[in-house]
């Protein structure tokens, strides 16, 4: 707890979201994936720092933003292991990690050519059916793909 | 969403597999009635594949339905930029059942996912063709008078073959034992491999198409080995003649031994195996009309054997 509370200094954070433990490789799909390229809000991201648990990690915090959790778990997509704190007035009120659902609609785009989804206006759909490391296979075309090679839509 | 569709072998449960099974073994004793009076089925081959087509709409014919539909998609409105969606939706205004065979993968999924109407996979692409499945499987029980403890001995190309991951992946209820026999570059995909350790699947796995496997075997199922699956084509020519089968290596199979064979074949089953008993692929062919007739009726909900 110490720690953690030491790292979400940096840049203390009244209220909001803290997404903690995200690979390093992982988190600007991360950034992407929370739509933050089109926040308005205050967000603080930090690269490459040192983590006894993954080597390196991400972490983002978005002031006065709370996710809704469907949202969040698409980070379990690129990082299994993400931790998302609640902070409110300063304290952190709620720590959990993320929880990949058993299907991903409108997430990822299938990587096979030749699948219906790329060539019909459909949404896309893949069934999770492996969690660590993610593994997701497209429900129209059975082409499987590793959730950090999966392209995010 | 019909769930008499079919879409995908993996979709039914081992009692719908051996129902089907039962199905056609009536049809192959009846197979003129008129129990599909009155009745429009649509065949929508948005890619040309006159085999199947012909199979299925023989299949309707014979039991008294009707056909509509279309033999490839340059007839239709798919080339004037129509999507999926909308042929299958205004298709399904006219009739009672939707046999599709389609160049995309997934196409026969998303069909069902557009209309209440049950629709039938012919094949989508390099994906799924439940039909070919259930012709093998019946094509099994038929000459083995049961699908439990065979040995099945797969060959050629494992690894682009849609047809041996199917029938693997149904005979998962039977426990086989599975010879996989392919060059390095045409093995059986891990997945699949992976499928039978945690469904406590026997199997083995050779480059060598040898005497021992062939006389363990109770199914040798050949495969087309195609040239452009190779990356490297001195691997073709250095292999492509290691895994055709001749009648002089069937001489001590069992005598129950059939071999089988999706057709259509280019080389890899010999022209003097064809007299053998033992070689049943044309037969296997035959079996598709009544592996179809199952499927159809089981897809409107009718029983003929009532
Ligand atoms: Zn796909």
């Amino acid at each position: 707890m110490s720690t953690t509370k030491k790292e979400l200094a940096v840049a203390a954070l009244r209220n909001g979201t803290v997404i903690d433990r995200i690979p390093s490789t992982a988190l600007f799909q991360a950034v992407r994936l929370l739509g933050l390229e089109h926040s308005k809000c205050h967000v603080t991201i930090g690269n490459n720092l040192h983590s006894g648990k993954i080597g390196t990690k991400g972490i983002i915090k978005i002031a006065d933003t709370e996710f809704p959790e469907e949202v969040l778990n698409r980070i379990a997509l690129i990082a299994p292991n993400a931790v998302v704190n609640t902070i409110r007035d300063f304290e952190v009120v709620d720590k959990r990690p993320v929880r990949l659902p058993d299907t991903l609609t409108r997430i990822v785009k299938c990587d096979n050519p030749k699948c219906i989804s790329n060539n019909e206006p459909m949404a896309t759909k893949f069934e999770v059916v492996a969690h660590d490391p993610v593994v997701i296979r497209c429900h129209y075309c059975n082409h499987t793909v590793a959730g950090t090679d999966a392209q995010i839509l | 969403m019909s769930s008499n569709s079919l879409v995908s072998i993996s979709d039914i449960s081992r009692d719908e597999i051996l129902d089907l099974l039962d199905r056609a073994r009536y049809f192959e004793e009846n197979p003129n009635s008129k129990i599909l009076d009155g009745r429009v089925v649509a065949t929508l081959f948005f890619e040309p594949s006159t085999r199947t087509r012909l199979s299925f709409e023989t299949a309707v014919n014979r039991l008294g339905g009707r056909i509509i539909g279309f033999s490839d998609a340059n007839s239709t409105s798919t080339s004037k930029g129509e999507t999926l969606k909308d042929t299958i939706k205004m298709v399904a205004n006219y009739v009672d059942l939707i046999v599709m065979r389609h160049y995309l993968e997934g196409a026969a999924r998303y069909a069902t996912e557009v209309t209440d109407i049950p629709v039938i996979n012919a094949g989508d692409g390099a994906n799924q063709h439940p039909s070919q499945t259930m012709l093998d499987l019946y094509s099994i029980y038929k000459t083995q008078g049961t699908l439990n403890n065979l040995t099945i001995t797969m060959v050629g190309d494992l690894k682009y073959g849609r047809t041996v991951h199917s029938l693997l992946m149904a005979m998962q209820y039977f426990n086989p034992t599975f010879n996989f026999i392919a060059s390095k570059e045409l093995q059986m995909p891990e997945e699949y491999k992976e499928f039978c350790r945690t469904h406590g699947i026997k199997f083995t796995e050779s480059t060598d198409f040898s005497e021992d496997v062939i006389n363990s075997s109770d199914i040798i199922y050949m495969t087309r080995v195609q040239r452009e699956r190779f990356t490297d084509i001195m691997e073709y020519e250095r292999v492509k003649n290691l895994y055709t089968l001749h009648n002089s290596m069937l001489e001590n199979s069992k005598p129950t031994l059939k071999i089988l064979h999706p057709l259509p074949r280019v080389n890899e089953i010999d022209r003097d195996v064809d007299d053998n008993p033992k070689a049943y692929y044309f037969e296997q062919a035959r079996n598709g009309l009544f592996a179809r007739q199952a499927i159809i009726t089981r897809a409107l909900g009718i029983d003929p054997r009532k």
